[in-house]
């Protein structure tokens, strides 16, 4: 699901990459602040590892064929967004230049669509989800669920805005815009099922380890049996 | 697509791309490609000289085909795009045998395939040459933040640790009776992946108490620096000033 190169010219690729620049500094700057510092930078790490890892398990749609997980959503949701980001930046980067999967010059472009538009639009619509519902770690999946369901046509929409400035042969884009946003909108369906029921499972083993689930932990209490005091 | 990651593509070797420092490579790549994203999408022998230009620096690395192959495949999706684009793109329609479609629809999209073709065969050609490590230390001495390149030093080193979690898991779900074929099996498949993420974090943490127990201050020694002499940086931009001659001759001629 990658850009390759050629497909935006070469003054919008470079405009998107020096975007892409702006949000991997601000993303450093919130990371360091508030997620994480340097010594863990073995965590985030880790992290990418696990992005990279989670998007070569295979889900199988039926009749032979499968999709896989982008993961942006579910990384913001367990890590916060400005590391996903990071982790997502150096994920597409490790896929261009060592797989050449996605063009090096759209590395800019995908990390505008993955690691900027996917991320924060999903990490948005999350945060604004788990204001609403009950305060509980069970809250946390259907959060992340609608979070992935946005994040996945949003980056979609971006896609096309790209392409209208920058695109390679005019297509009419309305007719892009359906497309593009029905296609992703299905994609975003079978990401936002995925993404509720791997963020079920570590909400209900490790919910510590929830980056969104901070602040709605039931408060632990001491409880000393009577008969000892 | 992201999918099917075995492992990194580099094989070693001892060509001259082989040879080159990675950071005068990592920087002749992006120029080079960047030149060929420039050139005028209507100058097609252009292109498809240039293309003839990065398959023959690919053929340099004496790289078996066979092991190429399936990378190249990684274009799939948007040579599919790049067929349907003649058909929905607007303006004067042409013939094409018993097909009419449009004709900058179908320029853009020889063009489109040329350049990314070129872009991914260029990319093949830094990747089977460069080590995962090398890569790491060429992002350092480009002065990437350092938190980016810790990052992918990490990533580069447990990659395969990882990818070994994952194949064990899975050879424990075929052994338990799992088939995955249909929408059912994901609940399974999903949970798998929130206990990768739990052991990739567990394994971050152990990595990190590991590391600041051995003196780890937040950096990276650089114990090899690297360095490059005129020569190499000269042999790395031939193919890029080509790229750049080409893009400025195309353009005037248009």
């Amino acid at each position: 699901m990658h850009v390759p190169d050629g497909f935006l010219d070469a003054p919008t690729s470079v405009g998107t990459a020096v975007v892409a620049g702006g949000v991997v500094a601000l993303s450093l700057a919130r990371a360091s602040r508030r997620e994480l510092d340097e010594r863990t930078a073995p965590l985030a790490g880790l992290v990418a590892v696990f992005v990279f890892a989670a998007q070569m398990v295979n889900f199988p749609v039926g009749a032979g064929t499968s999709g896989h997980l982008i993961g942006a959503v579910l990384a913001a949701v367990l890590v916060g967004p400005a590391t996903a980001t990071l982790c997502l930046t150096v994920v597409l980067g490790v896929q261009a230049f060592l797989f050449a999967d996605g063009g090096v010059t759209a590395l800019g472009t995908n990390v505008v669509l993955m690691g900027l538009a996917a991320v924060w639009v999903g990490y948005g619509v999350s945060r604004a989800v788990v204001a609403v519902l009950p305060t509980r770690p069970a809250s946390v999946p259907f959060a992340a669920a609608a979070g992935a369901l946005v994040s996945v046509p949003a980056a979609a929409l971006v896609f096309v805005g790209l392409y209208a400035v920058g695109g390679a042969a005019p297509i009419p884009l309305d007719t892009l815009a359906t497309a593009m946003g029905t296609w992703h909108l299905l994609i975003g369906v079978g990401e936002a099922v995925i993404t509720f029921l791997a963020v079920g499972s570590i909400v209900a083993a490790r919910p510590d380890l929830v980056h969104l689930a901070r602040g709605r932990m039931p408060a632990l209490e001491l409880r000393t049996p009577e008969h000892v005091a | 697509m992201g999918s099917g990651h075995s492992s990194h593509l580099h094989v070693d070797g001892d060509t001259p791309l082989h040879r080159l420092p990675p950071h005068v490579k990592l920087l002749a790549l992006l120029t080079f490609v960047l030149a060929v994203v420039a050139v005028p999408s209507p100058a097609h022998g252009v292109l498809l000289g240039l293309l003839l230009l990065a398959v023959a620096l690919l053929a340099t690395t004496r790289v078996a085909p066979r092991h190429l192959a399936p990378r190249l495949a990684v274009e799939t999706p948007f040579a599919i795009f790049a067929l349907v684009l003649p058909f929905v793109a607007t303006g004067p329609r042409v013939e094409l045998g018993p097909l009419t479609v449009s004709e900058p629809g179908l320029a853009a999209a020889v063009a489109l395939l040329l350049k990314g073709t070129t872009g991914v065969v260029a990319a093949v050609a830094f990747a089977v040459t460069t080590r995962p490590r090398d890569l790491v230390r060429a992002l350092q001495h480009l002065r990437v933040p350092d938190p980016l390149v810790l990052i992918a030093s990490f990533m580069v080193r447990y990659v395969d640790v990882v990818a070994d979690q994952l194949r064990r898991m899975r050879v424990a779900r075929l052994s338990r009776g799992f088939s995955g074929r249909s929408v059912r099996s994901w609940p399974v498949l999903a949970a798998g992946t929130g206990a990768l993420f739990i052991r990739s974090y567990e394994r971050g943490e152990r990595v990190h108490l590991a590391m600041v127990s051995r003196g780890w201050n937040g950096r990276m020694p650089v114990t090899h620096p690297l360095t490059a002499t005129r020569g190499q940086w000269a042999l790395a931009a031939l193919p890029t000033l080509v790229a750049v001659a080409a893009a400025i001759g195309a353009r005037l001629s248009s």
